[in-house]
C-alpha cells in the first residue's frame, strides 16, 4: 500500500507503468513487423499524457496493447510488462482482463462514424456496459445512461437515448464515446486521436470535454494524436513515438521549448504558424519505413537533416539529459533549436 | 410506415409486370397446344372450331385482360390436357411443393447459421478448414444425383422413409414426414453448402469493423459481441442471400419431384410444358412468381425491422 504522503503529491503516484513492451506482428514466415519495439513509459493519476508520432509509429498498436486488445495472430505480445496499480495486465486471464477493460480503463476511438454499432440503439450501448460491469437493472442503467449524456453534453438525452448512431453528427456520436468510455468510472482514458475525424470547431469542444471529464471523474488520460496543436492544449507531458521506440519523452513545456530529438523538432516546425507568412507548410521528407524493414542503426536516420556517419552504425539508447527529459538520439542538442541556429 | 408503402407498391408492380410476361411469351412460343390435342390427323375445321371453343382466337389483349381477372376470381381457365380447371389442380398439388420447398428452407437455415457463425469463430483453425472444404463438395453435387443416391442409401435401408409417392398431411403427419423429408434434404445439402460459405464471409467481415473493436474495448463477453452484435449486424446480408434461396429451393423442387415421385406443381409444369397446355403453364408460373416476389417482399420488410437506417429512408 502507497503511504499517505504519495497522496498529497498526486503526480507522483504511478497508475500505468509499460516496461520494455515488444509487440510484433507476423506478415509472413520470413517476415515480422516490429510495430513496437521496446517501449517504456509510465502515466501518474491525473494526468495528462500526449503519445505523439506519425501514421505508423506504434502509437495505436502501443494502446491496444495496454486494452490487450491486439489481433493475436498475426500480432503477438512478445515480451514487456504493463502494471495498472501494480497489477499485471499482461499475465492476466481473459475473464479478469475484461473486467479491465471498459471499466478500469476506457478507450475512445478515432472514427466516430464507424465506432458505434449501427443496428442499436444509443442507450443500449451504453447500458449494456453498465449492467455488465456494475450490475445494475436495466432501469437504473437506463438512468445513469441519461445522466451520463447530459454529463457530455448532449441536449435532449432522454430522446436521444432511444435514436441510433446514424442520427447523430460525428461530433455528438464522439460525445456518445466518451460516455461509453467512462460509463464506469475508470482510471484511465485511452484516447486514440479522438478529434482527427471531426471538424475543426467541434475538435476543441471534445478536447475540453475530456479534460473536464478527467477532472470530474478524476482519471488520467492517455492521448494519442499527431497533432502538436491538440498536445500543447492538453498534454501534461508527452512521448514521441518514431518506428516503434520513444525517441523523446519531456513535459510539454520543455518539449515545446527545448526539443532535442530531430524528429520532435521535424513535427514541431510542421506546425503551422499563424504570425509568419509562408508560402508552403513544411514537412518532413519521406515515410516512417515499414516496421518489417527498420535500418540497423538510428530509425530516424534516413530522414534526418543531422545524420552521421555514427547514425547509421550504432542505435542510440533512450538517455536523461535532464530530469524527466529523455532523448534518443546521438547529437547533444543539449539546448535544443539554438544549436541548430533556429 | 412509408417504406412499407413503397415496398407494397413495388410488389404490385413487379407481379403485374410478370404476368405481362408470361403471356406473351407463351404466344410466341411455337407449338400450337389445339394442334397437339387433336394429333397430327386433325383437319382444319376441327382445330379452327376448338380453337374457337378455347378463346384462342379473340384478340391476345382480351384474352390477357380475361387471364387477369380470373387470377383476381380464382379462375385461371381450364387445363388443355386435364380438362379440369387450373385451379383446383394448383390447390391439390401445392401442398406437397410448399411443404418440400418449406422444409427445405428450414433445413438450410438450420445447418447453415450455426455452421457459419461456428467456422467463423474458429478462422482458419482445423476445424474452419475441414468445414469449409467439405461444404466445397457439397456445392459440386447435381441434386438429381444427391437424391438417387440418397434413395440408394438412405430410402432402401431406413423402414421409416417412403422413397414413392406422397402421404397428405391430412391422412397422418408420420406418413407426409416419411415421404417429405428425403426430398427435402436433397434440396437443401447444396443450398446449405453455399449459405454456409455466406454466413461465414458475413460474420468474418463484421468481424473486421471498428464497432466490434468498441464492444470489446468496453469488456463485454465474447458471447455478447458474437451473437447480439456481430449476428445483428451480419443477418442482413445474409437476410438478402436467404430471399434468394427461396426461389432456388422452388426450382429446385422441380426435379426432386421427379426423382423422388412427388405429385408437385413441378411434375404438373414439365407436363403442362410438354403439352403445350398454356393456361395451366401460366397458372403455374404466376404462382411461383407470386411467391418468390412476396418472400423477397417479407425479406424487405425484415430488413427495416433489423436495420434502423432502412426504416427512415
Amino acid at each position: 500500500m502507497k503511504s499517505s504522503t504519495v497522496e498529497t503529491n498526486k503526480h507522483k503516484e504511478v497508475l500505468l507503468e509499460v516496461n520494455d513492451l515488444k509487440v510484433y506482428f507476423d506478415i509472413n514466415r520470413k517476415k515480422v513487423a516490429k510495430a513496437v519495439d521496446g517501449v517504456d513509459f509510465s502515466i501518474h493519476k491525473g494526468e495528462t499524457v500526449a503519445l505523439v508520432g506519425e501514421s505508423g509509429s506504434g502509437k495505436s498498436v502501443t494502446s491496444l496493447s495496454v486494452m490487450r486488445l491486439i489481433q493475436m495472430p498475426p500480432g503477438k505480445i512478445v515480451s514487456g510488462s504493463i502494471k495498472l496499480d501494480d497489477k499485471e495486465l499482461l499475465s492476466l486471464p481473459e475473464k479478469s482482463m475484461r473486467r479491465v477493460r471498459g471499466n478500469e480503463i476506457g478507450m475512445i476511438f478515432q472514427e466516430p462514424m464507424t465506432s458505434l454499432d449501427p443496428v442499436f440503439t444509443i442507450g443500449n450501448q451504453i447500458i449494456e456496459s453498465l449492467v455488465y460491469h456494475q450490475g445494475l437493472s436495466k432501469k437504473s442503467a437506463r438512468k445513469q445512461a441519461i445522466e451520463l449524456l447530459n454529463i457530455v453534453g448532449i441536449a435532449n438525452s432522454e430522446k436521444v437515448i432511444d435514436g441510433y448512431p446514424h442520427q447523430l453528427s460525428g461530433g455528438m456520436r464522439q460525445r456518445v464515446m466518451i460516455a461509453i468510455a467512462l460509463s464506469n468510472n475508470p482510471k484511465l482514458l485511452i484516447a486514440d486521436e479522438p478529434t482527427t475525424a471531426l471538424d475543426v470547431t467541434v475538435q476543441s469542444q471534445i478536447l475540453k470535454l475530456m479534460l473536464k471529464m478527467k477532472d470530474t471523474f478524476n482519471s488520467s488520460i492517455l492521448l494519442i494524436t499527431h497533432d502538436m496543436g491538440v498536445v500543447a492544449e492538453t498534454a501534461d507531458r508527452v512521448l514521441v513515438m518514431y518506428g516503434g521506440q520513444i525517441v523523446e519523452e519531456a513535459e510539454v513545456k520543455e518539449l515545446f521549448l527545448n526539443p532535442n530529438h530531430p524528429y520532435t523538432m521535424a513535427l514541431l516546425k510542421t506546425m503551422p504558424n499563424l504570425d509568419q507568412h509562408v508560402r508552403r507548410l513544411p514537412s518532413i521528407k519521406g515515410n516512417v519505413p515499414p516496421a518489417h524493414m527498420f535500418p540497423e542503426g538510428c530509425r530516424f536516420a534516413d530522414r534526418c537533416e543531422f545524420a552521421m556517419e555514427r547514425c547509421r552504425l550504432v542505435a542510440p539508447e533512450l538517455e536523461n539529459i535532464s530530469d524527466g527529459h529523455k532523448v534518443r538520439c546521438h547529437l547533444p542538442f543539449m539546448k535544443g533549436g539554438e544549436a541548430l541556429g533556429q | 410506415m412509408f417504406y412499407i408503402i413503397r415496398r407494397i407498391l413495388l410488389l404490385v408492380i413487379t407481379v403485374a409486370l410478370v404476368s405481362v410476361i408470361t403471356f406473351s411469351v407463351f404466344q410466341i412460343l411455337p407449338g400450337d397446344p389445339v394442334r397437339t390435342m387433336l394429333g397430327t390427323e386433325a383437319d382444319e375445321t376441327q382445330i379452327e372450331s376448338l380453337r374457337n371453343e378455347l378463346g384462342l382466337n379473340r384478340p391476345l389483349h382480351e384474352q390477357y385482360v380475361d387471364w387477369i381477372r380470373g387470377i383476381f376470381t380464382g379462375d385461371l381457365g381450364n387445363s388443355i390436357r386435364f380438362s379440369m380447371p387450373v385451379s383446383v389442380l394448383l390447390m391439390e398439388r401445392l401442398p406437397v411443393t410448399l411443404s418440400v420447398a418449406g422444409m427445405a428452407l428450414f433445413i438450410v437455415v438450420l445447418f447453415a447459421l450455426p455452421l457459419g457463425i461456428f467456422a467463423a469463430k474458429r478462422q482458419k483453425k482445423f476445424s474452419d478448414v475441414v468445414l469449409s472444404s467439405v461444404t466445397q463438395l457439397g456445392m459440386a453435387i447435381p441434386s438429381f444425383w444427391l437424391g438417387m443416391i440418397i434413395i440408394l442409401y438412405i430410402g432402401m435401408n431406413v423402414d421409416f422413409f417412403k422413397i414413392n409417392g406422397y402421404i397428405p398431411w391430412s391422412e397422418s403427419i408420420k406418413g407426409a414426414l416419411s415421404t417429405l423429408i428425403l426430398p427435402a434434404l436433397t434440396i437443401a445439402i447444396p443450398q446449405i453448402a453455399v449459405k454456409f460459405r455466406y454466413v461465414r464471409t458475413s460474420i468474418l467481415d463484421q468481424m473486421q469493423l471498428d464497432y466490434v473493436r468498441t464492444i470489446r474495448s468496453k469488456g463485454l463477453p465474447e458471447r455478447i459481441v458474437v451473437y447480439k452484435h456481430i449476428l445483428k449486424n451480419a443477418l442482413i446480408p445474409i437476410l438478402t442471400i436467404f430471399g434468394l434461396i427461396t426461389a432456388e429451393v422452388v426450382a429446385g423442387t422441380i426435379i426432386v419431384e421427379q426423382v423422388f415421385a412427388l405429385p408437385g406443381i413441378g411434375q404438373l409444369l414439365i407436363t403442362s410444358i410438354s403439352y403445350r397446355d398454356f393456361p395451366l403453364v401460366q397458372g403455374i408460373v404466376m404462382y411461383i412468381t407470386i411467391t418468390v416476389v412476396f418472400i423477397n417482399f417479407v425479406v424487405d420488410i425484415l430488413y427495416s425491422v433489423i436495420d434502423p437506417r432502412i426504416r427512415l429512408r
